[in-house]
């Protein structure tokens, strides 16, 4: 494939593939049409049992009672202080059986803290992370490439729906409609064996030919989730940011049931945030990455940026940073510490990219 | 990609070609590809002096930031412009898209930099690292 490889996590992943176009073809094939990524890294953490919705919801922020089966959500996982164990994706596979989809570098953590935390419910805690392929299909032409592979109807699976199929001729196969890319697009769970994962893999690559399917790697993987204004545990989440902070509100239920975090949550509240999520775009030419300093229009430091990138499909240099709320207001003039020099952007509404919608 | 016998390299990736005291600076074909898309170069302004071994600016693809060095101290006489708007032109050939060109302080000093040859034996070992 000629990908060219990077350590992630511990992980070899491919970066980028440089013979389809690198970077900016991937990343704008996903917009315009479909890329496909190998998330394997990806861990996934299975709750089975009388009580596993209570133990879901003690342990997550968001109200998973609201899933019917077969449905996801974004949630996350708080310490005591309301801040981030990590951000997962909670899927409903079965009346009392939920699936967590977890970050690579947190999987370790996040099994220990999920089983640790659930010990008082009635519910098997399996940590399924390595028995997986886990391989997104992501773009437009996501849906029309994957049902030439599977049985499964897919028209009636929408969006932050999970059902199962045949897929490549592997039986009973996990097919979510989610993904990281702010675009439509599935998620497909395969056996981890190496056959079974290259079969796949070649197969959806040659089912996608006829609308010019890419392989894509965690560089395009990363500038998608950007535009989308998507987090990313250890940039715009992490142990020492909490919800409210990170402007998560919404998928965070606090007239649910107790959950880890609540408490704190309820008190940071009532006392107010002390710096917020923003959106930046360069003004003057530079590109704000991560852990640059963000500056007042008088030369003040007042925040970092937590990502930062050319945004490929928007053609702009683009940043996400925390800020106090006083500049948050939309077109404030903030500068970006790039170097030596204090280069000009402005604050702009987020997400950065919103998908067209369907007509 | 072949490298020019007429250029001198350095180990951070810069090529230098020099005609007397008339020097032009780009950076390799092993350079861009390393680096991947490029879509932002930071270049000094012309009457500005660089110094060997010292970073006289930088080029960013999506995924990185590099800096550049200077493979030989000079005075700048000449910027390329076109890269401000189409930085991608070093992509597609990192051995034409040049990036400044300079009038050289000491043109002996080019002597201690890598030759073609000895620039592609050094790639071809930091690749198989």
């Amino acid at each position: 494939m000629g990908a060219k490889m990077v350590e992630f996590n511990g992980w070899e992943m491919p970066v980028e593939y440089p013979s389809v176009g690198g970077i900016i073809a991937e990343h704008n094939a996903v917009r315009t049409s479909v890329g496909i990524f190998d998330v394997s890294h990806m861990g996934d953490i299975r709750l089975a049992g009388p009580e596993a919705l209570a133990a879901v919801q003690h342990i997550s922020m968001n109200d998973a009672s609201r899933l019917a089966v077969g449905q996801a959500q974004y949630s996350a996982l708080l310490y005591p202080q309301g801040t981030f164990v990590d951000d997962v994706i909670v899927h409903r596979l079965g009346q009392d059986e939920y699936l967590l989809v977890i970050n690579a570098g947190t999987r370790e953590k996040d099994f220990s803290w999920v089983r640790d935390h659930t010990r008082d419910f009635d519910c098997e805690v399996e940590n399924f992370s390595d028995d997986f392929t886990q391989i997104a299909i992501q773009g437009p032409k996501g849906v029309d490439l994957l049902q030439k592979l599977t049985d499964a109807d897919l028209s009636a699976v929408k969006f932050y729906r999970v059902t199962r199929g045949r897929v490549c001729g592997l039986k009973n196969t996990l097919i979510a409609r989610t993904g990281y890319t702010g675009e439509d697009g599935f998620e497909i769970y395969i056996p981890a064996d190496e056959n079974t994962s290259a079969m796949v893999w070649n197969q959806v690559l040659q089912a996608g030919r006829e609308f010019g399917v890419v392989p894509c790697g965690l560089g395009a993987r990363n500038t998608l989730r950007l535009e989308a204004k998507l987090a990313l545990y250890g940039h715009e989440i992490s142990d020492t940011i909490n919800v409210w902070e990170a402007g998560l509100d919404r998928f965070c239920k606090m007239e649910k049931p107790d959950f880890i975090g609540r408490h704190a949550l309820e008190k940071a509240k009532s006392t107010g945030v002390g710096r917020t999520l923003v959106g930046l775009e360069m003004i003057e030419r530079g590109i704000a990455r991560d852990g640059y300093k963000v500056l007042d229009e008088e030369g003040a430091e007042i925040g970092y940026v937590t990502s930062g990138s050319y945004a490929p499909f928007l053609k702009k240099n683009i940043a996400l940073a925390y800020v106090p709320p006083q500049f948050a207001n939309d077109r404030t003039i903030l500068k970006v510490q790039i170097r030596s020099q204090a280069v000009k952007a402005q604050v702009v509404p987020t997400p950065f990219y919103n998908r067209p919608k369907k007509v | 990609m072949p490298y020019p016998t007429d250029f001198k390299y350095t180990k951070e990736h810069e090529w230098i070609k020099a005609d007397g005291k008339n020097a032009t600076v780009g950076i390799t074909n092993y350079a861009q590809e390393s680096l991947g898309d490029i879509v932002f170069v930071e270049l000094p302004k012309v009457g500005s002096e660089i110094v060997a071994g010292k970073t006289f600016g930088s080029v960013e693809s999506v995924k990185a930031v590099s800096d550049l060095y200077a493979p030989a101290s000079g005075v700048v006489t000449e910027v390329n412009g076109e890269l401000a708007t189409a930085p991608e032109k070093i992509n597609k050939d990192a051995h034409s898209a040049w990036l400044i060109k300079i009038t050289l302080k000491n043109p002996s000093e080019l002597n201690s930099l890598l030759s073609a040859q000895d620039y592609e034996k050094f790639v071809s070992e930091e690749a198989g690292n």
